[in-house]
């Protein structure tokens, strides 16, 4: 495929996922779809008070409904041997006391032998509570903040430089609480195969990671714990961590001594899978009439629930990104009554992207600098936090690449100037980066007499589609085709991998399977003896030798090139929406994404991703809120249907590009993340686009049309 | 494993009249006036008397043919039809993604038309014909808009994407397809949290642009 065809890949480029048959003809099976003999079903009841204690349970009633096997609560739970050496602060304990942590803190789990009758049980359990006086609202709130355990604040030069400067913007933004909402609901199957044994069919991004917690929490050893999870209905973040319902199930399983299954229910997903947390951020930046940025300082506020110091860590990325002498981050969380926030796509980047990009936005209109010419005057050659060069960076390339594609040259000087069939037109983009990391990753490879290479680790897939990638790799490094090829994941008796979580997979586990089929090569010229090809018939060679296989078990993890360089993918985007001046409708029209990633191995899978992240950034611009109405701390849309998520209608054909240029510092694939990236910055594009449609800067998340009607120039 | 089915709980109507319970019943004739009340079946049950002769009288019989077989069922009148595919029958390719009729996760086709199954009961499609997906392709050989769906990446988890392609097979046969814009509107009730919309759209496209009859 030549360097073209990578750069702007169509729909149909490129390999189809090696998994997808089985996605499309339903054969795929996720958590809750294992039947596993003699199944029970797990319903938890959530608490309907903030804060407070459990008063009583009356399950009387419930134990009596037809079919029910157990009402589990505080009150009769076997006891956890893992929790008491829990740190003060770390996930719910489930069932551990009384004290009710959040509004919707699982307080009950009930068992029953079929899914009706357990759900139907499940509304007979009363409970009642001693509330206590509850804090949900962090805007009232801001001034308890505090610095995270893991962050104290930084600084380069003088902090208060940007409030000298001739041209400057002070700003504060809001980023509401945004929930992942994979498709799939979170759900486990748990089954006990002795008092010390257990397997699980769990939905995670880390079976690893999953195994090794279940057998801390529950006092066993790691090698009796089993996690499968082969296919994962998306999670962004959901699944990092072992949530109470896990824990639940499991214990409902050995009070039954029957396999349970519990699938939460979509409001559960609301409350009980973690979110990106409701942000408060306040940026202050100047620069000098050329457009050189002088100072830039960012505050950021994020909640977090009592029991966890949660910290993404958002106003980082605006001592990352420019070319400036002054810098200054300070990150602060505040403890509220919730439940506790999780690592969500693009975790803190995006949010911190969305303010520090606006601000460069509206400094662009102050100095009338091009927004894109105003990027690359302060474009970075090194590393503004340390001074380090990039390991590899192309985001000059990726700027020009975009902003050719979308029409950039048609964009309206002037905010509110331009119409198309009575809708404003407006033009917005966002630059975005996230760390590209490299974990350390196990792959056996075993090359089979029949010619068929096996491919083995304990990564999962949530959705990006690993194994296709991973079996071009080894195609091309092994000269065979990739029907020949099969990739094994999704299960902790393979050799380590890490969570799927911060756009590392390809960089680790592809580094990994890149160097097993060297090793496993080497291991047939070993054999051949010396002259031999390179790429000889695995087969033959084997039945010459009467071996049936040969296996191959290779580490892989970063190197020293860590102390060398920083590591960052890249993003850029650029937006045209139509907004309604009537009605403050916002329509993204056009939407070009821009990837500097390394290397592109999988052109049809790259641009999914790409697009697939963009859209999830268009929600964040214009849809997703998470309301909590503060007299009750409840989740008051905890529903797609009160929640918005982008659906068809709101959605148009989205560009995605690719520099394709190999970062080879990072890894010998040359291949970075895109997962993360692919999100950071649509939101803050999208909000450039509307302030150049229609003069007005929204800076609280989402762009809703009241947001926007009943302003001066629109009506 | 993933073949092993749930034993536990009777569901086609031959092995229910295998079952001991119904011998209870018909050895009870002259009790039936008074054991058929409801009244006298919730007592039964809070008391454990008998939950199996309980669990009996909660359910009804359900004739339907899913993917070409006839199935003859006895299902609790509250349980959906997507309980039934997913639970009962272990045709997991239906999916659950919110159970309230939001997001389109779980629909199959009911006399050829594009319902979710978790808004129907099951005892709805009694003498009814249901495709779910995994009904669609014929053998080996997938249903043009599965290859559509490979061939322009329509999915990522893949989650969504059985109800995906249901829809989009009675989106074109319904007339629906005939622009970008139209095929839009007419799959908003699928949500794809992935985001591959502008997949999807591309290979509804290429299918109705095929005119292949579907
Ligand atoms: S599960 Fe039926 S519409 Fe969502
Ligand atoms: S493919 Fe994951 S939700 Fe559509």
């Amino acid at each position: 495929m030549n360097k073209r065809t990578l750069n702007h890949p169509k729909s149909t480029t490129g390999t189809s996922r090696v998994d997808g048959r089985l996605k499309v003809t339903g054969g795929a099976k996720y958590a809750a779809e294992f039947n596993v003999k003699g199944l029970a079903y797990g319903v938890l009841v959530g608490a309907t008070i903030a804060k407070g204690s459990i008063r009583s349970i009356d399950s009387k009633k419930a134990e009596n409904a037809p079919g029910v096997l157990a009402v589990i609560s505080h009150l009769n739970c076997p006891k956890i041997p893992g929790y008491a050496a829990e740190p003060a602060k770390a996930p719910i304990k489930i069932f551990y006391d009384d004290k009710v942590l959040y509004n919707g803190h699982a307080v009950a789990l009930l068992i029953a032998d079929t899914f009706e009758r357990a759900q139907y049980a499940a509304s007979l359990i009363k409970v009642e509570y001693n509330a206590q006086k509850h804090i949900t609202s962090l805007k009232d709130n801001l001034g308890s903040a505090v610095a995270p355990p893991s962050d104290a604040e930084f600084k380069k030069g003088n902090p208060d430089a940007w409030q000298s400067a001739p041209f400057k913007v002070e700003q504060e933004y809001i980023l509401p609480s945004e929930v992942h909402n994979p498709m799939e609901l979170h759900a486990i199957v748990a089954r006990w195969d002795a008092p010390d044994k257990l397997t699980v069919w769990d939905k995670t991004q880390g079976v690893k990671d999953t195994q090794s917690n279940l057998a801390r929490i529950f006092g066993i050893p790691v090698e009796n714990v089993q996690v499968h999870s082969k296919y994962v209905g998306g999670a962004f973040g959901s699944a990092l961590q072992v949530w109470q319902h896990e824990v639940a199930a499991i214990i409902g399983a050995k009070v039954v001594k029957r396999p349970v299954k519990l699938m939460l229910t979509r409001a559960d997903m609301f409350t009980s899978v973690g979110y990106r947390p409701l942000t408060w951020q306040k940026i202050g930046i100047g620069a000098a009439a050329d457009g050189k940025l002088v100072g830039i300082s960012h505050w950021a506020t994020g909640q977090t629930s009592t029991y966890e110091d949660f910290a993404e860590s958002p106003a980082d990325v605006s001592r990352q990104l420019y070319a400036c002498a002054n810098l200054y981050t300070n990150n602060k969380i505040l403890s509220l009554d919730v439940g506790s926030p999780i690592w969500m796509r693009g975790p803190g980047y995006a949010t911190g992207t969305f303010a520090l990009e606006s601000a460069m936005d509206e400094l662009s209109y102050q100095l009338n600098i091009d927004p894109v010419e105003l990027r690359l005057i302060n474009y970075a050659e090194t590393d503004p936090e340390t001074g380090k060069p990039y390991s590899g960076k192309s985001l000059r390339e990726a700027y020009k690449m975009g902003a050719e594609n979308i029409g950039w040259h048609s964009r309206p000087k002037k905010p509110g100037s331009m119409t198309e069939d009575g809708w404003l037109v407006g033009y917005g983009m966002s630059t975005g980066m996230f760390q590209a990391d490299r974990e350390p990753a196990t792959v056996k490879a075993t090359m089979n007499d029949d010619g068929s290479l096996i491919l083995q680790t304990a990564v999962s897939d949530i959705g990006p589609g690993t194994a296709t990638p991973m079996v071009l790799i080894a195609s091309e490094t092994m000269g065979i085709p990739i029907e020949n090829i099969r990739f094994d994941l999704g299960d902790s008796a393979y050799p380590n991998a890490p969570q799927q979580g911060g756009s590392t997979i390809v960089s680790s586990v592809g580094s990994a399977v890149y160097l097993a089929c060297i090793a496993l090569k080497e291991k047939f010229q070993q054999l051949i003896g010396n002259g031999g090809t390179d790429k000889p018939d695995y087969a033959a060679v084997l039945k010459q030798h009467n071996l049936v296989k040969l296996e191959v078990v290779t580490d892989s993890k970063a190197g020293t090139e860590v102390d060398k360089y920083v590591m960052y993918s890249w993003s850029v985007h650029f937006i045209k929406v139509l907004v309604n001046p009537l009605t403050g409708v916002v329509k993204v029209d056009k939407a070009t994404c821009v990837a500097d990633s390394g290397r592109i191995i999988s052109p049809k899978t790259a641009r999914s991703q790409i697009i697939g992240g963009a859209i999830m950034g268009i929600g964040m611009a214009l849809m997703e809120e998470t309301v909590i109405d503060h007299r009750y701390g409840k989740v008051m849309n905890a529903s797609f249907g009160d929640y918005h998520v982008p659906v068809q209608a709101d959605i148009p054909q989205i560009e995605a590009l690719f520099v394709n240029e190999p970062d080879l510092n990072i890894n010998p694939l040359g291949a970075k993340g895109m997962g993360e990236i692919s999100l950071i910055g649509m939101a803050a594009a999208v909000a450039n686009a509307v302030y150049n449609a229609t003069g007005k800067r929204v800076t609280e998340l989402p762009i809703t049309p009241d947001k926007l009607v009943g302003w001066g120039e629109l009506s | 494993m993933e073949k092993e089915k749930n034993h536990s709980r009777p569901v086609e109507e031959s092995d229910v009249k295998d079952n001991s319970r119904r011998d209870f019943l018909k050895k009870s004739a002259l009790m039936t006036a008074v054991a058929l009340t409801p009244v006298a079946a919730a007592k039964a049950a809070e008391l454990h008397i008998d939950e199996r002769i309980a669990g009996a009288f909660e359910k009804m019989p359900l004739n339907v043919e899913i993917n070409g077989v006839a199935h003859n069922l006895m299902v609790e009148p509250r349980s959906t039809l997507l309980d039934i595919l997913r639970e009962q029958l272990d045709l997991t390719g239906t999916k659950k993604g919110c159970d309230l009729g939001q997001c389109g996760a779980c629909t199959v086709h009911v006399d050829g038309h594009r319902v979710n199954s978790c808004l129907t009961l099951g005892i709805m499609v009694n003498g009814k014909k249901v495709t779910t997906i995994e009904g669609l392709a014929k053998g080996n050989q997938l249903h043009p808009m599965q290859e559509a769906f490979l061939k322009h990446d329509g999915f990522q988890c893949g989650y969504c994407t059985p109800g995906q392609i249901m829809s989009a097979v009675a989106c074109v046969r319904e007339g629906h397809a005939n622009s970008e814009h139209e095929i839009r509107e007419y799959m908003s009730g699928n949500i794809c949290r992935c985001g591959a919309y502008p997949n999807i759209v591309n290979a509804i496209q290429e299918v109705k642009e095929g005119g292949m009859a579907i």
